[in-house]
């Protein structure tokens, strides 16, 4: 067995402050001259070096104002390794880049070949102020308590205490109170209530048609064939002057029809007409819209975090982080054999909250 | 100096000092203005303080360099942006050069920001160079971080710096996600969308903090404004605050420099500001901006015109955040969801909470809580400068990859579908090996770490005992064969024994003379354990002593030099055997 194997039985334990046994420290290697420091031929090559680079620095900036002034924005050229890309983009980059690196190449290249490379020694003291000082500081800090007299004037004391403990709540009132509103019911409903469902609004429920997304045409159940998937919002969502986006972050809906048979659960067919189904397009893990529909096995997955809905069954997760079904939105046909809702959501879309079973 | 017009009572000025002094021959040179400053702030003294300061030299240390220039880059750059864009989610119709986009709906903000990179000349490299320097921030200041942590420079009297490190970095994040939101594209706003997501998550007043800050439902038109004034105002204001702090510091402090010949804890061992700091920090700012306009002209960043306008409808399939949020966005995809659930009708949405809004909070408290830990574990309360070499402290350096391998594993779960994709593999294998490796990998890692450190600080051992073998084979006059060993000098025998010995702290009895136990005896003995924990495998440095048994040890007489003059002692000590 070598020594190294168990030296910490054998050596002396160091304590703090000092070591009992070991090396002297050899002090500074001595200095190693340069090329420059060696000959006047050297040093006047590194001159040219840095001097070459500051050059380049100028052809830099050069490069950027004549790119600037005489190259069309619009102009492209085939750049390899890039590809096809606009000229006056590259040229003002790498004019910039030059005009940037040749300076400071220069001055490196300088400080590393002719200014003085002999390491300089400084002291270090310690950080803690002496003695005195700290003396000096505590007695100053406790003596200007009482000169102050707040500990003979309890008065001062609390309502001074007092004022400061309260000075901030107007600022944190305002902030708070001014930010909002409440989301009040609006985290429960969707336009499939019936109209907008902003916090303040209370929409009755009436059978909205479904519109696809973004031609804002209504849908024939007989225009939906197996296999076929539609992106769908309520009508007239897509007509409302403002709110728009507000409101189909909430009221998204993806549209499938499938074989009645691979349907595995009896309340999914009876809220879909004919195979056709309709979900709640927002995941319910953070709000994605859950966009891909794999038709062999009728999973739909969000793209943001690979939550994975299986359509036959509720939309049940069988996969990733999302912690309930997608909401199914029960639909039925109008007299027209237009789809329609038949409900509203029975309970919230996307992201789920505390307080949201309530 | 003196007037030549006589005035009213200069027999009482007679005696006055002169106004000023003769300037020298130097301070001619200088020009008035050098003068002109100091008569009125004094300033002199420092300045020539200041000129005169010491750094040491070594490439680890330009990496909080390039943190330091990406962040001015970053302030440089945005301070144009400003210019042109306009932070507002009302819609416009865009009318602008990108001809794939024309006359489609978007905001102003999303509008703005094509203009900036298609009609303003230009535009595209500042917001280029914007994009790459506050990546190029992150990822510096983050290896910076490993850098201090490895050589252990976040110990006394630096812990302070190493908080205010772990806020800027922090922040420094903060800063990025909302930086990247702001031109609402599709992908920001994804992004965004997913924050509203993180912020109905919290327990009891998740509700409220998503209405409060996006002002009414998601997405309105409130929240870009919003972040606009804490992504050019608040946060640039809080880390401009603290990095001066942080460099203030530093020169306060001194820098700290590497072990080695002529470097001890009482000194600093480099080059004056004057005249080779000025001109290598000072070319180097102009080198990380360099390479940032290059990076900006040749490599596309963030193409928001391919991405389209922000609709929540939409998606693109291999969404991801920038690279420094991947890691709370893999958590996201590791968490399992029966984090979610319902207690008395009201719900926990751990599943999002614990990725989304503990994660950060949890990793930057213990990042900043660890120099205390050590330095109450080792309890030791010296000023160290020099720095630690990363082997000689095996277990802070495991502790080290135990947190870079949690934080590699969640990062690169946050391409769990690229991975699947790439690799052909599927999505919910490569996502249960890394739940699994969350929690398995961090340990092999400390152990693979340690065992690698105690084996380098081994071969440091042996290198001082046995030197260098040569492969020159020595045969003495009886017959033996020896290798001769290379002598290694003592300047290169500093670099591997300069480090202290150490040992695990000693439980004091736990119970004082008189029999009564000790009040602190539980925390001794967890500390006592912790100390253990650390040092109980150390291999400490070749002390003189067993140098000294080493060349007296028959065995080891390999290590002499068989150089002429010793071969005679060599001899001999082989005919003692």
């Amino acid at each position: 067995m070598n020594e190294q194997d168990q030296p910490s039985t054998e050596v002396d334990v160091v304590v703090p402050g000092g070591g009992l046994d070991r090396f002297p420290n050899p002090g500074l290697p001595a200095h190693q001259p340069r090329l420059a420091d060696l000959s006047e031929a050297g040093g006047r090559r590194a001159e040219r070096q840095v001097a070459a680079l500051f050059a380049v620095s100028i052809l830099g900036t050069l490069v950027f104002l004549v790119a600037y002034f005489a190259v069309p924005m619009d102009a492209t050229f085939y750049l390899p390794g890039v590809g096809e890309t606009y000229g006056s983009h590259v040229l003002l980059g790498v004019g910039l880049a030059l005009a940037l690196l040749g300076i400071g190449l220069g001055a490196v290249h300088w400080a590393k070949t002719l200014m003085p490379d002999t390491e300089v020694v400084e002291e270090r003291h310690p950080m803690r102020s002496s003695d005195a000082d700290r003396e000096d500081a505590v007695r100053t800090f406790l003596d200007g308590g009482p000169a102050s007299q707040i500990t003979r004037r309890p008065l001062i004391k609390y309502t001074l205490g007092g004022a400061m403990g309260l000075f901030s709540l107007p600022l944190l009132v305002q902030v708070v109170g001014s930010l909002g509103p409440n989301p009040q019911r609006s985290l429960y409903m969707t336009y499939w209530n019936g109209g907008p469902s902003d916090p303040g609004d209370h929409p009755t429920f009436k059978p909205l048609r479904l519109v696809r997304d973004p031609e804002n045409t209504p849908i024939k159940a007989t225009d939906v064939t197996i296999g076929s998937v539609f992106h769908v919002l309520p009508e007239g969502l897509l007509d409302m002057k403002d709110n728009v986006l507000e409101e189909k972050a909430k009221a998204a809906v993806i549209l499938v029809r499938m074989d009645p048979s691979v349907i595995k659960s009896q309340k999914e067919k009876d809220w879909g007409y004919e195979g056709i189904v309709a979900y709640s397009e927002i995941c319910t893990h953070v709000g994605c819209p859950v966009g891909l529909y794999e038709h062999t096995t009728h999973h739909l997955l969000c793209p943001c975090h690979q939550s994975t809905f299986d359509m036959t069954d509720d939309c049940k997760v069988v996969f990733g982080p999302a912690g309930r079904p997608l909401p199914q939105l029960k639909i039925t046909v109008d007299d027209q054999g237009y789809l329609v809702s038949a409900q509203p959501f029975t309970e919230p879309v996307g992201p789920a909250f505390w307080g949201m079973e309530k | 100096m003196t007037t030549s017009v006589n005035r009213p009572a200069d027999r009482l000025r007679q005696d006055d000092a002169p106004a000023t002094v003769p300037a020298s021959a130097g301070a001619r040179r200088l020009g008035g203005v050098a003068g002109w400053v100091d008569d009125r702030t004094g300033s002199g003294k420092g300045v020539a303080y200041l000129m005169k300061k010491v750094f040491p030299d070594h490439w680890s240390f330009m990496l909080g360099e390039i943190a330091m220039y990406s962040l001015i880059i970053c302030l440089l750059t945005g301070v144009f942006l400003t210019f042109w864009f306009v932070p507002a989610a009302q819609d416009v119709v865009y009318n602008g050069s990108y001809v794939p986009l024309k006359g489609v709906e978007m905001s102003q903000a999303y509008a703005s920001t094509l203009d900036i990179s298609f009609d303003i000349r230009g535009g595209l490299i500042i917001r280029q160079i914007h994009h790459w320097a506050a990546l190029m921030f992150i990822v510096a200041i983050s290896v910076h971080m490993m850098r201090v942590y490895f050589t252990g420079a976040f110990r006394k009297p630096r812990e302070l710096n190493w908080v205010i490190g772990s806020v800027l970095s922090m922040l420094a994040i903060v800063e990025g996600f909302l930086g990247y939101s702001l031109p609402d594209d599709l992908l920001s706003g994804t992004g965004v969308r997913a924050a509203e997501g993180f912020m109905l998550s919290a327990p009891i007043i998740g509700p409220y903090i998503a209405y409060f800050a996006f002002g009414a439902s998601f997405p309105g038109t409130a929240i870009i404004p919003r972040f606009y004034s804490l992504h050019v105002l608040l946060i640039p204001a809080i880390l401009v605050g603290l990095f001066v702090a942080h460099i203030g510091l530093v020169a306060l402090q001194k820098h700290t420099q590497y072990p080695g010949p002529g470097k001890t804890n009482d000194n600093v061992v480099g080059y004056p500001v004057m005249p080779v700091y000025a001109a290598k920090a000072g070319g180097f700012f102009f080198i990380v901006f360099g390479v940032t306009a290059l990076m900006a002209a040749l490599v596309q960043i963030n193409p928001i015109w391919a991405y389209g306008p922000y609709d929540p409808t939409m998606v693109t399939a291999g969404s991801q955040p920038d690279w420094y949020m991947g890691f709370a966005d893999g958590a996201l995809r590791l968490t399992p969801n029966w984090l979610e659930f319902s207690t008395f009708g009201y719900t926990w949405v751990l599943n999002v909470a614990l990725g989304a809004l503990l994660l950060i909070p949890i990793t930057y408290t213990l990042l900043g809580v660890y120099p205390f830990l050590e330095r109450w574990v080792t309890g030791d309360t010296r000023e160290h400068h020099l720095l630690d070499r990363p082997r000689n402290a095996p277990v802070r350096t495991a502790i080290g990859m135990t947190a870079i391998t949690a934080y590699g594993v969640l990062l690169f779960a946050s391409s769990n579908d690229i991975l699947a994709i790439k690799l052909g593999l599927s999505i919910d294998d490569i996502t249960h090996f890394f739940q699994v490796g969350l929690f398995v990998l961090p340990f092999v890692a400390f152990w693979v770490t340690k065992r690698i450190a105690l084996s380098l600080q081994r071969r440091d051992r042996d290198l001082v005992l046995h030197a260098r073998e040569s492969g020159t084979i020595i045969r003495t006059p009886e017959g033996r064969y020896f290798e001769r060993h290379e002598p290694i000098d003592e300047y290169t025998r500093w670099n591997l024994v300069q480090h202290e010995a150490v040992a695990p702290l000693e439980l004091s009895e736990d119970v004082d003379e008189n029999g009564v136990a000790s009040p602190s005896r539980r925390r001794d003995r967890i500390r006592a354990r912790l100390s253990h924990f650390y040092f109980k495998d150390a291999v400490n440095p070749v002390t003189p002593a067993e140098l000294a048994a080493a060349h007296h040890d028959g065995h080891a007489a390999e290590a002499l030099d068989a150089a002429e003059s010793e071969r005679v002692e060599l001899e001999s000590g082989a005919a003692e055997h």
